[in-house]
């Protein structure tokens, strides 16, 4: 089934007590599209992310990936909700980077591209340090493996945190704000990895971010939230040329005054 | 006043005795840094059992250690578990001392990001993978001050077990008293030998944390 999305959101809800964060989500991601998701803090687009990193419960919907449920499980035809073993199976497909890079601190960069491979997909530590050594270097960081978080600037750390993530092999790559933290003239850097990512792999992305012109740029898709819903999406070039709703046309408005 | 040929003689007795006591801390401060450990860490995996983990460590924490050892000792025996007194004495340390561990590695647990909970589970790393490769190498360093505080703490309190008769250096130490009615230099010499040792485990602390904090600071 080609035609079967990587990631479906059936309307998938999320409250935080009488908060509605996400209303009754519709969302379909083809394999291998870029998804940029913009919008404003509070609209619920990292809330997206984390659902489906399984990082937060959702309380309504099913979400699937590759036509398989992710947050419920088959029996007897029926979906209850999945337990630990069918969440750690499905959620092998997906990696994510974080916008604190979220590094172990105590491990160099090498061990941190290591350890998942070696504690959970079983790999001998020769084979995980061969696949890690040529992930930092399509990083840019092959004179690095043996450097602690500490010892590395922020977007270096998270070109770890990306070749970290990659090391799972996943399927699905899910990017938080990843250049939020960094100090303007670091952001460059990370941003390219990401592009060639893009073009190398066959990855499915999904990106929240403020950085409009990558998304511009770089999505086949750009999503705009607000108050929960998508409000708008489309190809960016439509997307940024010519928005349809009048709060997308303010967000864009103001996000581009100010950068 | 001060028989130094006294002191000699009782000397070797001493040292048996502080084998003891050595062999006591040692004992319940290995029970108490592990089942300290076991109680943080079930906490955290199994939810529901934070509340009554709190209770028992209140329970612990709130009643004196001496009540604790006379339980073990001599109230068990009539549910049927008789243990010796030298056991009931480490269980006691160790149980007691354990409860005060759990509190000093909750805060360790307590004190790690939640991106590094998060990083482990979108590397979808087991929970045991988690704890053992992620969270406790990070929540120990710096705690091992309190614990060492804990072992050192509980090495002063092994001469309530000469309550129950099991002879380490205090217990030693008054059976001499009161065979030769002398008391002054056994008494005393228990005391200096606590405060060498006492010093000495601090020394010994503080190379562990330092060995421990060597790693470049996050």
């Amino acid at each position: 089934m080609t035609d079967r999305p990587m990631v479906r959101f059936e309307k998938v809800s999320k409250r935080y007590g009488p908060l509605t964060v996400l209303d009754s989500l519709e969302l379909d991601i083809a394999r291998n599209e870029k998804v940029a998701i913009i919008g404003p803090s509070g609209s619920g687009k990292t809330t997206v992310l984390r659902m489906l990193m399984t990082l937060e419960a959702i309380d309504d919907g099913v979400i699937w990936v590759e036509g398989e449920p992710l947050t419920h499980m088959e029996r007897n035809g029926k979906l209850i909700p999945a337990d630990r073993a069918h969440i750690r199976k499905i959620r092998a497909k997906i990696g994510m980077v974080f916008q604190s890079f979220n590094l172990f601190p105590h491990m160099t960069a090498m061990a941190n591209c290591i350890e998942a491979p070696i504690t959970v997909l079983g790999m001998s530590r020769k084979e995980a340090e061969e696949r890690a050594a040529g992930l930092l270097e399509m990083v840019g960081l092959s004179q690095k493996k043996e450097h602690y978080p500490a010892q590395l600037s922020g977007g270096q750390q998270q070109r770890v945190a990306i070749a970290r993530a990659l090391a799972m092999r996943p399927k699905i790559m899910l990017f938080d704000e990843v250049t939020s933290a960094l100090d303007p003239e670091l952001v460059g850097e990370v941003l390219q990895v990401i592009r060639r990512l893009g073009s190398e792999h066959d990855l499915t992305m999904l990106m929240v971010t403020h950085q409009m012109g990558f998304a511009k740029e770089f999505a086949d898709r750009v999503c705009f939230f607000s108050q929960g819903k998508i409000c708008e999406q489309g190809p960016p070039k439509a997307f940024f040329g010519n928005p349809q709703n009048e709060r997308t046309k303010q967000f864009l408005h103001a996000v581009l005054e100010a950068g | 006043m001060w028989d130094w040929a006294f002191t000699f003689e009782i000397l070797p007795t001493l040292a048996k005795a502080a084998v003891i006591s050595i062999e006591a801390t040692l004992l319940g401060f290995v029970l108490a840094a592990t089942l300290g450990l076991v109680l943080a860490l079930t906490r955290i995996a199994v939810p529901w059992t934070a509340w009554p983990i709190s209770v028992l460590v209140e329970l612990i924490r709130s009643t004196p250690l001496l009540i604790q050892i006379f339980f073990l000792y001599f109230v068990f025996p009539s549910f049927g578990v008789t243990l010796d007194a030298f056991t009931a004495g480490v269980l006691a340390l160790g149980i007691h001392y354990a409860a005060y561990c759990s509190e000093v590695y909750r805060a360790g647990f307590d004190n790690i990001p939640r991106g590094q909970w998060e990083a482990s589970i979108a590397l979808n790393l087991s929970p045991w993978t988690t704890f053992r490769d992620i969270i406790i190498p990070q929540a120990i360093p710096p705690i091992v001050p309190a614990l060492g505080n804990y072992l050192v703490a509980l090495f002063k309190e092994t001469p309530l077990l000469s309550a129950i008769a099991v002879l380490e250096l205090m217990q030693t130490a008054k059976i001499i008293g009161s065979e030769t009615f002398r008391y002054t230099e056994p008494i005393t010499m228990v005391g200096l030998f606590f405060l060498a040792m006492s010093l000495v485990s601090a020394a010994f602390i503080r190379a562990a944390e330092r060995l421990l904090n060597r790693r470049p600071a996050r």
